[in-house]
């Protein structure tokens, strides 16, 4: 325990009150820790608001959640006339709702945004793994969230696009089916499934999520923020002041915190126009099919999810039987140059061949659709393992090889077509191009460990680069 | 770490009492997991329904709801009938043989997967992942479909194609045929869906 600390009698009241509490809670020593004593870099640049801007995004979600659920009705019968209950009859019921639908959109844009800014600077790479593991984390809840939270509205597109979700699981071998059926609670999507959605929605997913940004922050903190010139500002060796601050960073608060007000006001216009102008940004952020009732009898013409995971959604279409064999031909290629080239002991390379083997097996007896579900859940779970998958001696694509930066304009090119196919209905050119992409999508991280240290990085400076304005 | 030495006794009976309240704690865990399960509200929903098609003309087609999913009747023509032999070298499983006890009750398990020719009885609800396909009667080109089309079903979600017996066209997401549920005559114009007896 902290030594109770005295304080003079001629005090003033704030100031006794401050030390009343600092004696029973550590009120000053947090705030100092997370806000005018945590030094982050000095040479942050406009990628850095993404980070603060999810955190707002999330508490618009939080605050309009709670007095949506004051209006909706989780019931099969009663959800779709809530909502347009909310639109139209509860006093500025639409702009709650426009608020928490454009938040869902808003959410993904600063949240992506926000991971290729870790994806540039090599924000991931020790000391920050766990960092970006919790953050690879709230990444998947979010995904949850969005998803059981777009079933509630009870429309054409909540129904038939959670009755395609639910039944991927039910490509798993053996325990798929019953699994699909222990998640919709009933044979079909129904009303017993939109309750449990809607549980899970508002509280088990929101409860998970804020603990996972606690971690996400509280592990931030413990390393120190990285920036984009990838230079450690607090280690050993970091220059450092009198009084053991380092050179190179300033205080969060007021430097950081006034530089995120100004990314606060700027991403708000935007966001209000949003939500004045264009709610359903042409069917983009509420699909026009969602006006429609619920029908289990008659799916819409097209079907796609909302954009946010229609890049993975492509590589659940992209897996067909034929694709299976190209895949079968990466596995075998993968395990012939592991064997040939690995400097690996003969037992792992005999591990190597059985492993692959094993695999090339599962892949001939078991259905595409099942390696379609793969490959999709495996499009966000391979981010988890980038820290790991990242071999470059420099952190920060600033310091390396040009092509690097081709490399990555690429990916980022590649997962906006795999994106906008997503949202196409089936076609045969359609269906050759996200082929090529999900093969290049999992190509960038498989192969990352050789890749990545091709090339000749440019010498990486021991300050951050830093021009005062 | 302190020098203290281990109290072995002490150490095997911490093990032994973690062990019980993590046997507890997963006990407590079975209740929580079963109530995800269909209730008995919906597992009694699955009875049995009849229809009546003695209004159905040849070439159309209704849907009954039976477990919440649609049930599609096809009175089928004698040239859409003709043409589905002809099919078969297209079709992923021509003689539905992958999951028969899956796909189709005994007396279903046909060249028309019907027991009366005429009338196709099929779960509109497509293998893949569980959209419902839409009706694509009209023969010939047209988007989306094979220029030598013979008329059938379209999966709008990922693209499968289904004949007009359920059987899924080839290189397509869905694996299997449409499942044709247990059904029985109860007489030329009645027709109960989910229950079959062999009387």
């Amino acid at each position: 325990m902290a030594e109770f600390k005295e304080i003079s009698p001629n005090a003033g009241a704030g100031e006794k009150l401050l030390n009343w509490v600092d004696n029973r809670f550590p009120a000053s020593k947090l705030y100092k820790e997370h806000m005018s004593e945590y030094y982050a870099p000095k040479n942050f640049n406009f990628w850095y608001i993404f980070g603060s801007l999810s955190l707002l995004v999330l508490v618009i979600q939080i605050v309009t959640g709670i007095f949506l659920v004051m209006h909706y009705k989780p019931d099969a019968a009663l959800a779709f006339g809530s909502v347009e209950y909310i639109m139209r009859d509860v006093p500025w019921g639409w702009l709650i709702r426009y608020m928490h639908s454009t938040g869902a959109s808003a959410f993904f844009v600063v949240v992506y945004l926000h991971m290729f800014r870790g994806l540039m600077y090599g924000s991931y790479r020790k000391p920050r793994e766990l960092v970006w593991i919790f953050g690879c984390a709230i990444f998947l809840a979010l995904m949850a969230e969005a998803f059981m939270g777009y079933l509630l509205p009870w429309g054409q597109m909540s129904y038939w696009g959670a009755q395609v979700i639910v039944n991927l699981f039910s490509a798993i071998p053996f325990i798929g089916p019953d699994l699909a059926l222990l998640i919709r609670g009933d044979f079909v999507v129904g009303d017993a499934t939109l309750n449990r959605f809607f549980s899970f929605h508002v509280i088990a997913v929101p409860l998970v999520l804020l603990g996972l940004v606690v971690a996400h922050i509280i592990a931030l903190h413990e390393v120190g923020s990285n920036n984009p010139d990838g230079v450690e500002i607090k280690g050993p060796n970091a220059p450092k002041d009198a009084q053991g601050h380092p050179l190179d960073g300033i205080p969060f608060h007021p430097y950081y915190s006034v530089h995120d007000i100004f990314a606060v006001s700027v991403f708000l216009m935007v966001f209000t126009a949003i939500i004045f102008f264009a709610p359903e940004m042409g069917g983009y952020f509420l699909e026009y099919n969602n006006f429609i009732p619920a029908d289990p009898f008659q799916t819409p013409l097209h079907i796609a999810p909302v954009w946010y995971f229609t890049p993975f959604y492509s590589m659940l279409r992209a897996v067909t039987s034929e694709m299976m064999y190209a895949l079968i031909a990466c596995v075998v290629a993968g395990a012939v140059l592991g064997v040939l080239k690995g400097k690996l002991a003969n037992v792992f390379k005999g591990a190597i061949v059985v492993a692959a083997l094993a695999v090339v097996a599962m892949m001939l007896s078991i259905d595409a659709k099942f390696w379609g579900v793969v490959a999709m859940g495996g499009g966000v779970v391979i981010l988890f393992f980038l820290p790991w998958l990242d071999h470059s001696p420099v952190k920060s694509i600033r310091y390396r090889p040009d092509w690097h930066k081709y490399m990555y304009a690429i990916f980022v090119l590649d997962f906006l077509v795999l994106g906008y196919l997503g949202m196409l209905p089936p076609s045969d050119i359609g269906g050759r191009v996200s082929q090529a992409g999900t093969l290049f999508y999992f190509g960038f991280f498989l192969l990352m460990p050789w890749w990545s240290t091709l090339g000749e990085p440019k010498p990486v400076p021991d300050r951050v680069t830093f021009t005062a304005h | 770490m302190s020098d203290t030495p281990v109290d072995s006794s002490k150490r095997t009976w911490l093990i032994a009492s973690g062990c019980a309240g993590a046997v507890g704690g997963v006990a407590v865990a079975v209740p929580f997991v079963s109530t995800f399960q269909p209730s008995e509200k919906a597992k009694a929903a699955g009875a049995a329904v009849e229809a009546d098609i003695s209004a159905l003309k040849p070439g159309e087609k209704m849907t009954v709801e039976w477990r919440g999913k649609p049930v599609w009747i096809m009175r089928r023509t004698p040239e859409q009938l003709a043409a589905l032999p002809k099919l078969d070298p297209q079709l992923a499983d021509p003689k539905s043989e992958r999951k028969p006890a899956e796909q189709a009750p005994e007396y279903a398990r046909n060249a028309t997967r019907s027991i009366k020719p005429e009338f196709m009885v099929a779960v509109g609800i497509c293998t893949h992942l569980g959209c419902s396909p839409s009706d694509k009667f009209q023969t010939g080109a047209q988007p989306s479909l094979p220029d030598d089309w013979e008329g059938g079903f379209f999966c709008p979600c990922h693209g499968s194609t289904f004949d007009l017996a359920g059987r899924v066209y080839k290189n397509k997401p869905a694996p299997d045929n449409l499942e044709v549920p247990p059904h029985m005559y109860l007489s030329d114009s009645k027709l109960l869906i989910g229950e079959d007896k062999k009387a």
